[in-house]
């Protein structure tokens, strides 16, 4: 299956770049930088899709005290983390050409570094818990305090947003998009798909080796790869 | 019960007046360090009051969170409660209420000093404390969620304002939000609705969400 | 007639397993004592039995029904001490009594308090601050609780630890009168203590 995945990832991801970078037309309104979108737009859909995932996986944990669907949600919270640092990145660097400056206090950026936060105190809550039993579940119950309040803070972050109008610039204005240029970000969104299913697999498997290092079958693989 | 554990605790910070009065001046000081960082305008103060008592109101209230379940934690209370034939959700909501009586309402009556220092003009001020009025309770209530989970772990109060600040920032926007929209002539009415709002959703969820976290803690 | 069972019992700490199949049965007046070296679970066992902690695998019942689903049923049922009194410093020792039974689900008066304190030789330090009492005292006030709450089942770890040879002969006492009255004892010491009972089990943790 890893593999199965990772090629995939890298199959799409090229061709997703080669569309990106070299077929869909240049914007006329904002000149080639535009092109940071095709792994802008992509990475902050996987990280807020990711989140869900994560507490999913953890209310599944927690109510039916499956071990696996923890780890999962454990395995998961890294990817998340590194689509939601990569979507604030290239945010920044697509807002200097755009709005001439690296950081605007725009809603939806807003909301991504707080998702950012979440992610982070999710990860430090784990890492900080020495029992991985106690650790999935706490874990469990902060990703899913952690769900309920997205939308809430979204929202509180939006009206927040308009009240201050003056300090950002739109951009929710959609320009009509390109067939190429949207061909060329569902593939980019596919290929982060893919990434994201291999990585969370890749980790998983880690996970459960180190869980289960004293067991039986553990020690009969190492025999083996010896 | 409930009131047993109100009067309990309110009986324990009396004999330990320090630690409340400790949060307290926290709050004033963090407060009264604006002006010295960005200077004494009076226009820009106006501007910022809100937001800096707001800002500094969450950092008092989170720092104070350890106390709430550590020192019952470490003397065996906490499992007695556990153990307890009463509701525990109940029961950890008399904690975050006392939580809130101690260290809240103290946050809630200097608050208008504090503007004064900041030249709101008086309405302003009213909206300020009866925006404090309505959140800080919000803050005590999922602040015992991230006490709860951080319980007896290494480095657990830098942990907790990881968890628990993230979760602050609505309660912080329509805090601070009301009172500028009534110095802009807006009226508060909408923000402060949207604070009651949040106010009943944590007074169900919150406790037992916090309760269910215990008991991971605790296992 | 109250009876707990366990059935099947394991318990994991992080990597290590502490035990595993363990079993028993108590009835009414039964006095079971958990035995074993330092490290070797007692601890973990008697926070299972109490319900704080979830075995890794087997279950507890009492009066046929699992605990768990059981909750504050069970809880009304059973007084447990733990290593940590839950005795607090800056209360007084009729204060501390009165509040942890009130969470144990009786609420006493100042009166009730004070007869259980001095049954526990304790006259006269009632109104002093629990800091300035001595271990041994305080774990008399710990103990008072079993005095007032009137539950069956009492899961004691090592309550003897910190008390005199007097307050041992009143616990000793006060053991025999329990178990005497229909109540069941699960506890572990590392003192050699001989309690009269209906039934006494040893239980040896490997």
């Amino acid at each position: 299956m890893i593999p199965l995945f990772s090629i995939a990832a890298i199959l799409l991801c090229a061709a997703g770049l080669y569309i990106g970078f070299f077929v869909a037309p240049t914007d006329f309104q904002q000149g080639e930088a535009y092109r940071i979108i095709f792994i802008h737009v992509p990475a902050a859909w996987m990280s807020m899709f990711l989140y869900v995932v994560m507490a999913m996986w953890s209310g599944i944990g927690l109510a039916f005290n499956t071990r696996l669907s923890s780890m999962i949600a454990t395995a998961i919270a890294p990817t998340g983390a590194m689509f939601t640092f990569l979507a604030l990145w290239t945010g920044a660097l697509w807002g200097k050409p755009m709005w001439g400056t690296w950081w605007v206090w725009d809603a939806r950026l807003t909301s991504e570094l707080i998702l950012l936060f979440l992610y982070i105190g999710f990860m430090s809550l784990q890492a900080a818990i020495d029992d991985p039993r106690r650790a999935d579940k706490a874990g469990a119950m902060i990703a899913l305090v952690g769900v309920v309040n997205i939308p809430i803070i979204y929202f509180s972050v939006k009206w927040w947003n308009t009240l201050h109008q003056g300090a950002s610039v739109s951009i929710t204005q959609s320009p009509k998009m390109a067939t190429t240029m949207l061909t060329g970000m569902l593939i980019m969104s596919l290929a982060c798909w893919m990434y994201a299913i291999a990585v969370v697999l890749i980790r998983t498997r880690a996970v459960i080796l180190e869980r289960e290092r004293h067991t039986v079958w553990v020690g009969e693989l190492q025999g083996a790869a010896r | 019960m409930f009131l047993w554990i109100i009067q309990r605790d309110l009986l324990l910070a009396m004999r330990r007046r320090s630690d409340v009065l400790t949060t307290l001046f926290f709050f004033v000081i963090v407060v009264s360090l604006f002006p010295l960082g960005v200077g004494p305008e009076m226009a820009m103060l106006r501007i910022m009051a809100p937001g800096v008592v707001w800002v500094a109101a969450l950092l008092a209230s989170m720092l104070s969170l350890g106390r709430m379940f550590a020192s019952d934690h470490l003397d065996g209370t906490l499992e007695q409660m556990l153990l307890s034939p009463q509701s525990l959700p109940l029961l950890v909501l008399g904690k975050a209420l006392a939580h809130w009586l101690v260290t809240g309402v103290p946050l809630v009556l200097m608050a208008p000093v504090l503007g004064i220092q900041y030249d709101l003009p008086g309405d302003a001020l009213l909206v300020l404390t009866a925006s404090l009025l309505l959140g800080t309770p919000v803050l005590s209530l999922i602040g015992a969620i991230g006490a709860a989970l951080t319980l007896g772990l290494r480095g657990g109060g830098v942990l907790v304002s990881l968890l628990v600040l993230p979760l602050y920032i609505p309660v912080l926007i329509f805090g601070a939000g009301a009172v500028e929209a009534s110095t802009a002539g807006l009226g508060a009415g909408a923000h402060m609705s949207l604070l009651g709002a949040f106010l009943l959703a944590s007074l169900v969820l919150a406790p037992w969400t916090a309760a269910l976290s215990l008991r991971i803690s605790m296992e | 007639m109250p009876t707990l069972e366990g059935n099947q019992l394991e318990c994991v700490r992080g990597d290590r397993r502490l035990f595993r199949d363990v079993n028993f049965s108590l009835e009414a007046g039964g006095l079971m004592q958990v035995q074993g070296p330092n490290g070797s679970g007692k601890t973990s066992l008697l926070r299972m039995l109490c319900g704080l902690a979830a075995p890794a695998h087997g279950e507890i019942r009492w009066n046929g029904t699992e605990i768990r689903t059981l909750g504050s049923d069970y809880y009304g049922a059973m007084s447990y001490l733990g290593h940590l009194g839950g005795v607090k410093d800056d209360l007084t020792a009729i204060e501390n009594l009165r509040i942890s039974s009130a969470l144990g689900g009786v609420e006493i008066d100042e009166r009730k308090a004070h007869d259980a304190l001095q049954h526990m030789g304790l006259g006269g330090r009632e109104l002093l601050p629990a800091k300035v009492l001595s271990q041994g005292q305080r774990r008399r006030v710990t103990l008072a609780r079993l005095l007032v709450c009137g539950t069956v089942l009492w899961i004691l770890d090592e309550p003897l630890t910190a008390l005199d040879t007097t307050a041992v002969k009143l616990m000793q006492g006060l053991m025999e009168q329990h178990l005497e009255h229909g109540g069941m004892i699960v506890m572990t010491t590392h003192q050699e203590i001989e309690i009269a009972a209906l039934t006494t089990q040893r239980l040896q943790l490997a």
